[in-house]
């Protein structure tokens, strides 16, 4: 592509799948276009050509030309797959970034709450996670220069991951028509070195987003059910993270990030076996730039990384 | 015969007022007053279209503000997509073609074929009494919950209107299947049908099945819009994806209700300029069958980004690429029949050629669409635009447009500039190209659609769309003034102007109002081309 740089590692693999389709493609067209001009001229009106002979038997070229695209498509298709499992697993050494998209504009926040707006820093070889919402519409994060694009939906988390291989400032989009300010939503990707970005960081930190997440356990009045102390039956909520919740009608759910916003939003939808539904629901109290503290806060919640800094 | 011919009257002059036409029950008739209702929709979604253009020539936001300019794209999709490409062929060359193809007199349910007409204006009454109350900005997509919960623009009418003109469409399919089923002449066996007749059998069954889900989906954004009731928005409890699922199960099929039409259409085309057999007409006619069941099975190609599971992407994939080996077969088996024919490049066959040339190249790139890795960049984006106008564009338009000019002289019983119909053909297909191409360049570089400004990067790409764009206007205004030319002025056709095979080739043109003195009687299959 001619003027969109790779700056992914994902970028020059799926690169080298579009051409080979195109080649594919152009190979196709070319064949059929000369065929057509041949015929075109050898049997044009007027001319005086044998055209005798009827094509009734016809089954085998019938079954070749079905076949052979048959095959190649499913060549096509085991490619492409091979390449979307891996752009849908993110591997366990991705740091972890959020996003919360609302119009029109993007946040982002970083693991260490270094938060930005329309503008995402990321250094050179470090897989990164981006965790995303939206506060109101669906919108879509998509940076061309890596290959990559996800809707943002309201309610619910959407990820994606890539692994940003080349330093420069990349074009960040709004892919999914969210309104008035659409063509406006987006801005810059700005990938830097990792000593540079390291600089960076530093020179932006901030408490924690979970540090921030504690605070906000208190602000928000979650601490006088679910500290220790408090007199109101409710769960710990210690290590929740990622173990498996008896649900009071019965079901098992896994307790991972939706199941934590959820939580919060909707704690009615799914109660924990051996409480009674009494948590308020949050939805219309709370951002989703606080939620995201907020589980970020539980998710190291009486493990060892829940010190400060102990994790890094 | 002669004296005969001249004793019944043509179905036109078969009564001159107003009323005769308003209340006619002929299917010609009828054709008739749907062609002029949906070139007024085609004019109005292409002065859409032009805006879209001129405020893209720069990349800045500099002719309308953003919210006119989201506006006029919706305008655009909403109105050519439900009040220009759903009805073209189906109710006007359909209408007009199939009963004198299957030898019989009418439709079976004619007061109903009028009625689907009445149910078409009043949907586009409100789609256009919405535009002058200030139009719609959710595109014609109509994503939750912009649509239910955000947008502040005239919604309700619009759903209203594309919910009307939807009923529309699902009588006219009923009307065709039960006409195909029941009203075949003596000896108009299955396999002797004319592919066009199978076409519209396959676009038939299409238009009402999936119709009625987009009926359902449009209710309930009514619902959640008007009485807030959560069914999309989570700010309700709903689920947002639903509506996506709902939407694209019944406007990826919709997608063949376009195009169907459009193969049966260019396989009587192509025929008749060989003059020769279609080549593997089975195959023909399976593939128009697999397509329509196919079509059904693939919606999900539309959201691999979307927040679906990776799996259900995966399925959704592998079935995309399977739907596209009965086109596949389509383009081989019309360049098959160019073999050993006798090629005259008339009008009609210029405009099916390149409706081969472009729907390959709009095929082609679906493709790269259906490989979910690939989709991930390039959905969303011009390359998404530039492959759906290949192929209803460069695809269906052109085909109905071939297929105007083909029947024309069997329609109006005139012919036509032969020279100038060349000419516009050749525009077209030139000034198509111009436009859409560099779509697919500026999409593969990464340009989203539905941008009202856009990085300067994009600005030469935008700069060729823009001006093909030009050169595609003229191209559509062009038949307008020689159409009617000819009306006044053009030479009598005979009953078979081009040496065409079929039913319809052996009435006078125009036909008589019951299409034929006596029911023929056909003893043998369709394009039975004797060679010269
Ligand atoms: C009025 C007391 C009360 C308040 C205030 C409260 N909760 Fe709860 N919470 C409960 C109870 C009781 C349950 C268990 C029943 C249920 O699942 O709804 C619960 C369940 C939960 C769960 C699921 C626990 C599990 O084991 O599955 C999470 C997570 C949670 N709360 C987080 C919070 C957060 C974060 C806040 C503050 C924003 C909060 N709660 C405020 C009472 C409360
Ligand atoms: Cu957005
Ligand atoms: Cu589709």
């Amino acid at each position: 592509m001619n003027f969109l740089p790779e700056a992914s590692g994902f970028a020059p693999r799926i690169d080298g799948l579009f051409y080979a389709m195109l080649g594919l493609s152009a190979l196709v067209v070319v064949a059929v276009f000369t065929t057509m001009l041949v015929f075109a001229i050898r049997f044009r009106r007027g001319r005086n050509v044998d055209r005798s002979g009827e094509s009734h038997r016809d089954l085998g070229i019938e079954l070749t030309w079905t076949l052979i695209p048959f095959a190649l498509f499913v060549g096509i298709f085991a490619w492409s797959i091979r390449l979307w499992i891996d752009m849908r697993t993110p591997p366990g050494d991705a740091t972890t970034i959020h996003v919360v998209g609302k119009q029109w504009m993007w946040e982002f926040e970083h693991l260490d709450g270094q938060r930005e707006i329309d503008t995402l820093h990321l250094a050179t070889g470090q897989p990164v996670r981006l965790v995303m919402i939206s506060q109101d519409v669906i919108h879509d994060v998509s940076i061309p220069a890596f290959r990559v694009k996800q809707d943002v939906l309201p309610g619910r988390y959407t990820q994606m991951w890539f692994t940003p291989t080349r330093p420069g400032t990349y074009n960040l989009f709004c892919a999914e028509y969210c309104g008035t300010d659409h063509s406006r939503m987006g801005g810059a990707v700005i990938v830097q070195t990792p000593q540079d970005h390291a600089r960076w960081l530093a020179s932006h930190a901030t408490g924690s987003l979970a540090e921030q997440g504690r605070a906000l356990f208190t602000r928000y009045g979650c601490a006088g059910c679910h500290d220790a102390r408090s007199s109101v039956h409710a769960p710990r909520l210690d290590g929740l993270y990622g173990s498996t919740v008896p649900l009071a009608d019965g079901r098992q759910v896994l307790a991972d990030e939706r199941y934590l916003h959820d939580s919060i939003t909707l704690p009615g939808s799914e109660v924990a076996a051996g409480y009674a539904p009494v948590m308020p629901s949050y939805k219309d109290r709370i951002d989703e730039a606080d939620i995201l503290a907020l589980v970020a806060y539980l998710k190291v919640r009486g493990t060892d990384r829940e010190t400060p800094h102990a994790s890094r | 015969m002669l004296p005969a011919e001249q004793a019944a009257p043509s179905y036109l002059t078969d009564g001159n007022t107003l009323r005769s036409w308003l209340a006619t029950h002929d299917h010609k008739r009828i054709a008739i007053l749907y062609a002029v209702s949906i070139t007024f929709f085609f004019f109005l979604g292409g002065i859409a279209a032009a805006l879209i253009r001129l405020e893209l020539a720069t990349p800045a936001g500099d002719l309308m503000s953003a919210d006119t300019y989201n506006k006029t794209f919706t305008f655009h999709g909403v109105v050519m997509v439900w009040f220009f490409l759903i009805p073209s062929i189906p109710n006007t060359l359909g209408n007009f073609l199939l009963p004198i193809m299957i030898g019989a007199r009418d439709v079976a349910f004619p007061r109903l074929n009028l009625f689907s007409w009445y149910l078409y204006v009043a949907g586009g009454i409100f789609t256009v009494a919405c535009l002058l109350l200030g139009g719609v900005d959710t595109g014609w997509t109509f994503y939750t919950p912009f649509s239910t919960m955000f947008s502040n623009s005239n919604v309700m009418l619009t759903v209203v209107g594309v919910f009307i003109v939807g009923f529309s469409s699902i009588l006219t399919g009923l009307n065709f299947i039960v006409t195909i089923h029941t009203m075949r002449t003596t000896g108009m066996t299955w396999f002797r049908l004319p592919l066009f007749v199978w076409s519209m059998y396959g676009v038939s069954l299409v238009m009402l099945l999936a119709t009625p889900v987009l009926a359902m989906t449009l209710a309930l954004i009514a619902a959640e819009r008007l009485l807030g009731v959560g069914i999309f928005d989570p700010a309700l409890g709903g689920d947002p994806l639903l509506f996506q699922h709902f939407f694209w199960f019944y406007s990826h099929p919709a997608v063949y209700i376009m195009v169907l039409p459009a193969m049966g259409v260019v396989s009587e085309l192509i025929t008749a300029g060989v003059r020769r057999r279609i080549f593997g007409y089975r195959f023909m006619v399976y593939s128009i069958i697999g397509i329509a069941v196919i079509g059904f099975l693939v919606w999900g190609h539309h959201m691999f980004v979307a927040g679906q599971s990776m799996y259900a992407s995966i399925v959704f994939s592998i079935l995309s690429f399977i739907i596209a080996v009965p086109s596949a077969i389509k383009v081989f088996n019309w360049t098959a029949t160019l073999y050993k024919g006798d090629i005259a490049f008339g009008a009609p066959m210029i405009y099916a050629l390149g409706f081969v040339g472009l729907f390959m190249l709009g095929g082609l790139t679906g493709l790269f669409l259906a490989a979910t890795a690939l989709d991930v960049n390039l959905t969303d984006t011009y390359f998404v635009v530039a492959h759906f106008h290949y192929i209803m564009v460069g695809g269906s338009v052109m085909a109905y447009l071939g297929g105007i000019h083909f029947w024309w002289p069997k329609i109006t019983g005139r012919m036509f500039s032969e020279a100038w119909a060349r000419f516009a053909a050749i525009l077209m297909f030139l000034g198509f190209n111009l436009t859409f191409f560099p779509q697919f360049l500026a999409g593969a570089e990464g340009m989203p659609r539905r941008y009202h400004q856009y990085p300067a990067e994009y600005g030469l790409l935008n700069i060729l769309s823009s001006a093909g764009a030009v050169l595609l206007a003229a191209s559509y205004l062009l038949p307008i003034g020689y159409f009617l030319w000819s009306l006044r002025f053009g030479e009598r056709a005979g009953n078979d102007p081009w040496g065409a095979e079929g039913l319809e080739w052996t009435t006078s043109s125009p036909p008589p109002t019951h299409n034929f003195e006596a029911p023929p009687v056909v003893t043998e299959g369709p394009y039975a081309y004797t060679h010269p």
